[in-house]
């Protein structure tokens, strides 16, 4: 048991380390994240009741185009340098070792974005009072979205045109965290109903993502390695 | 389990299915001239909705079929991962421009219907939005085959999106409806009616057999002229394309 989490952990600080040294593409989603929220007031007008009506959406859609945007390099390159095939080939189970990819690639891209949302919201003229809700929500939403994406993005691997593709399979998969995430921060901001119930549906996605998705894609990569 | 090996084969389905077609269609044509019939002049007025409502005998099959498609699709999709069953790669290859067109006509017919009753072509109703949805999955399945170009790992690859989609299309479905209950609620629910009537259901359940029937018919057509496409350097295909040429 040691030896597997003692695995899990490698594979975990490796990938910071190669994230890190690429931080570029770390920095590239975070950056299509605030630049997509900053076109929303040019488009619609500078009217801060306007805005703030929209921002929960605007922040939200923002968030999780970024997480797709981001999902191309979540097994790309260890897919092209051969490391993807080792980890295949290791004692431990491949559900394992992608489980900690998954960790690694969120700490990177879903957890600064959720930390830098603030600045954003008082961009958008969010009320202080949904500030909150908003990191929280996020918090529990943005990990849900790198786990589900992480199947279609390894089932696209080595495949033409794979980049836009990934978009177009897990866009759909996403309404449902997209709803509630939105739903609770409009709540919070005092256009509804409470928003625990909607945050503890995120809670509930999550769950549900964590025990289905690292074994998903794991047998996604196992086709896309055949 | 003998019995699948023994049509599982694609050169026996093809041959069985070629039998099978014509009382297919035919079963297909009769119900759904009769159903027809009985849905546009047999069945009463709506004293709510006169004669727009009966878009419903073309719409409410549709919805049902691009649904039940979508469950045959993930489960062809499974049985072809998990016992490596080429038919049925075969099957859920050709459900999904099916479900897609019924998902479409679906869409299409119920927004027609939403013109007399909204007073507009499109509201974000919660059956629609699901409905535009599942299409959109549809559409994921179709582009991921098609650009995958070794037909095994294509077929594996999809069924694993199939299936997460088959997951997920519940999870979507309530939370559209949540979605939508928490904004405003529609003017006019259209399946919440207090009753139908007799006259009206009997007609709504002969054309959703013809269109399961359709769907059936269309199934073994496509499946028959894909199994030719993927054995055309087999022998057999090659007898029976020499033959009639």
């Amino acid at each position: 048991m040691a030896g597997l989490l003692g695995a899990m952990r490698a594979v975990f600080v490796r990938e910071l380390l190669v994230f890190w040294r690429r931080s570029t593409e770390v920095m590239t989603a975070l950056v299509f994240f605030v630049i997509v929220t900053t076109l929303f007031p040019l488009a619609i007008g500078p009217e801060r009741r306007e805005l703030m009506l929209v921002a929960p959406g605007v922040l939200w859609v923002a968030a999780l185009l970024a997480t797709t945007l981001s999902l191309n390099h979540l097994f790309a390159s260890d897919y092209q340098d051969g490391s993807l095939e080792q980890m295949l080939m290791s004692p431990y189970p491949l559900s394992a070792m992608v489980f900690s990819k998954i960790a690694a690639h969120w700490v990177l891209t879903g957890l600064p974005l959720a930390l830098l949302s603030p600045l954003l919201a008082i961009q958008l003229a969010l009320p202080m009072k949904a500030i909150g809700t908003l990191v929280g929500s996020l918090l529990l939403g943005t990990p849900t979205l790198t786990l589900i994406g992480a199947v279609p993005a390894a089932l696209t691997l080595g495949v033409r045109g794979g980049g836009v593709l990934v978009s177009l399979l897990v866009l759909p998969l996403y309404t449902p965290v997209l709803i509630f995430g939105a739903e609770a921060v409009a709540a919070s901001a005092g256009q509804g109903f409470a928003s625990v119930a909607h945050l503890s549906l995120l809670g509930a996605f999550l769950a549900l993502a964590l025990s289905f998705a690292p074994w998903a894609s794991s047998a996604a990569l196992r086709v896309s390695l055949d | 389990m003998k019995l699948v090996h023994k049509y599982g084969a694609p050169k026996r389905f093809y041959e069985l299915a070629g039998t099978v077609v014509p009382w297919l269609a035919a079963l297909t044509t009769v119900l759904m001239v009769v159903g027809l019939y009985l849905g546009l002049f047999w069945a009463p007025r709506d004293y709510q909705q006169g004669n727009a409502y009966r878009i419903m005998f073309v719409h409410v099959p549709n919805a049902w079929m691009s649904m039940m498609a979508y469950v045959a699709m993930a489960v062809f999709a499974a049985a072809g991962y998990i016992w490596n069953m080429r038919l049925a790669d075969i099957l859920a290859k050709v459900t999904a421009p099916l479900g897609a067109s019924f998902t479409l006509t679906a869409l299409v017919t119920g927004s027609l219907w939403g013109k007399p009753m909204w007073g507009t072509y499109w509201v974000w109703d919660a059956r629609l939005t699901s409905e535009l949805i599942l299409f959109f999955l549809y559409v994921g399945y179709m582009a991921l085959q098609a650009s995958i170009d070794d037909a095994r790992r294509a077929a594996h690859a999809s069924a694993i999106l199939a299936i997460v989609g088959a997951v997920n299309v519940p999870i979507i479905h309530y939370s559209v409806y949540w979605w939508h209950t928490l904004h405003q609620p529609a003017s006019l629910t259209l399946t919440n009616q207090p009753k139908i009537y007799i006259t009206m259901l009997i007609p709504l359940i002969m054309m959703s057999l013809a269109f399961t029937f359709f769907y059936l018919t269309m199934l073994c057509v496509r499946a028959r002229s894909e199994i030719l496409w993927r054995e055309r350097n087999t022998d057999w295909v090659r007898k029976l394309v020499g033959s009639r040429t």
